[in-house]
């Protein structure tokens, strides 16, 4: 096994009401080692984007450390990106001016060449000019995953990334993102109330306890990909992360 | 052929009430056999006439001239002052409060220390327009920066483009279908003003063609030859603003 990407120890985080202090995190440990695909499900208002969001660097926890390559996590940063729910392509940019948008600063050579290849790779060749309020759902889920590639990040942080979109779609891009972290390998962080999904793509599976959530049970998902669903030893796995979620 | 027919339904209806409130207008000035309100005729006649000896244009081009510079000078006031006011949360609630409280004042209101102040050339109307037009647009840049979606500035923030960066290429943007909106109520509410202070202070622009025209022999048929010409060149400056609507930056705004 290959080093700790991420080291993620004994985090809480509470926040502020008018009826006091509300409990989130309730102390979560774990680590991702570099180039794993972790997937964390769990009910929904456990506090996992709150988890999320602290790994990411976008929040900070009351105690406890997030380490990336070893340091401590000082804020949001390209190393690490974050696709979320709704998504965050920038609506007056067309397609390559969003995927140039990371591209900040010397030393990226040819930007517009970087993006059209990217383009290229998750299926939005002939779309380089046109603006995100022109694509379908499903292209726009894309062109956010393009700009996080352009960047090469180390890590990708996936909160909810395809809930937002049809079933079918929902499927295709699952299979989409396997095909493209084959040809680039990336650490993924997933965060995910479909059991399913988590278990089409992911290395391991964390299950979270409702609030304040804590690492419940977790499982090594060694199915070879493509990963049949439907297989009696999927059936089962799928069957003992339901118990753990109370269904 | 059927685009023809597409566009005969949305022109036709329109027209057909304009036909219909001219035909009534005209037979209630025959049946009441009025001596001083005019028919819609002698509208066009005496429009033709101001039209003809020029002065017609000399009014319309005094108006445009200062609904150009006020407004101009809003712009280029209120859309920094009002992105700094949506971005720095202090000089929000600095200037805020007043700004708030000079909005609800008509600008009609000001027409008298405009005067006091600056007599009356044009620079009482352009005061008087400027003032007009600045507070919508300074208010709607204001709250364009405050819905920003948050989705956007942390995935800016993500990549890691600093602050000014962020300001360049996120918030400016995002906020200029924003601006487009005010600078359109600006616009509108300029041209209504622009027309109540020539009627009071002024000897050019088509507000005084008015109450001239009604001074000098009650010529009401110019009186209501300029009623419609301001009415007409308000939808026209209105659709000139609306064009920038179309600009592909923005358009994301108003499509859905």
């Amino acid at each position: 096994m290959s080093a700790d990407k991420i080291v993620v120890t004994d985090v809480h985080k509470s926040f502020e009401s008018q009826k006091g202090t509300l409990p989130v995190i309730g102390g979560v440990s774990f680590s991702v080692a570099d180039g794993e695909f972790v997937a964390i499900v769990g009910p929904s208002g456990c506090g996992k984007s709150t988890l999320m969001n602290i790994v990411a660097g976008f929040e900070r926890a009351d105690r406890g450390s997030v380490r990336v390559d070893g340091a401590e996590h000082a804020g949001p940063s390209p190393k690490g990106i974050v696709i979320s729910q709704h998504g965050s392509v920038f609506p007056w940019l067309t397609v390559q001016q969003n995927l140039m948008f990371g591209l900040t600063g010397e030393g990226h050579g040819d930007k517009a060449a970087l993006a059209d290849h990217y383009a290229e790779m998750v299926g939005l060749k002939g779309f380089e000019s046109s603006y995100p309020h022109e694509l379908s759902g499903g292209m726009l889920k894309r062109a956010e995953l393009a700009r996080a590639l352009v960047v090469k990040p180390d890590i990708l942080y996936m909160d909810e990334p395809f809930s937002a979109l049809d079933a079918l779609m929902n499927l295709r891009m699952r299979t989409e993102l396997l095909r493209i972290l084959g040809e680039e390998r990336h650490t993924v962080l997933l965060i995910t109330h479909d059991v399913e999904e988590a278990m089409y793509m992911a290395d391991r599976i964390m299950v979270l306890s409702p609030r304040p959530t804590m690492i419940q049970a977790t499982f090594q998902v060694d199915l070879p990909h493509p990963r049949k669903l439907s297989s009696p030893q999927a059936q089962t796995l799928r069957e003992d992360i339901l118990r753990e979620l109370g269904l | 052929m059927i685009s023809l027919i597409h566009w005969l339904k949305k022109i036709v209806p329109p027209l057909a009430v304009m036909a219909v409130v001219v035909a009534l207008w005209w037979w209630v000035v025959v049946k009441t056999e009025s001596a001083i309100f005019p028919t819609p005729w002698q509208v066009v006649v005496g429009a033709w006439e101001l039209a003809e000896d020029g002065t017609l244009w000399e009014h319309i081009g005094a108006s445009l001239f200062r609904v150009g510079t006020g407004f101009g000078l809003a712009v280029l006031v209120a859309v920094p002052l009002g992105l700094w006011m949506g971005w720095v949360s202090g000089a929000y609630r600095t200037l805020n409060p007043i700004f708030q409280m000079l909005r609800p004042i008509s600008p009609i209101a000001w027409i008298p220390l405009a005067i006091l102040w600056f007599g009356v050339g044009d620079v009482s109307p352009i005061f008087l327009i400027f003032i007009a037009s600045v507070f919508p647009l300074i208010v709607q840049t204001t709250s364009g920066v405050h819905t920003i979606e948050r989705r956007y500035l942390r995935a800016a923030a993500n990549f890691g483009v600093s602050r000014t960066e962020l300001f360049r290429r996120v918030v400016v943007p995002a906020v200029l279908p924003e601006i487009i909106i005010g600078m359109r109520i600006g616009i509108g509410v300029a041209w209504l003003v622009v027309v109540a202070a020539e009627m009071i202070a002024l000897r050019s622009g088509l507000g005084y063609m008015i109450m001239d025209s009604r001074n000098a022999g009650n010529r009401y048929d110019l009186v209501v030859a300029g009623m419609i010409i301001i009415g007409a060149i308000g939808l026209l400056l209105d659709g000139i603003t609306r064009l920038l609507e179309r600009l592909r930056t923005v358009r994301w705004r108003y499509v859905r």
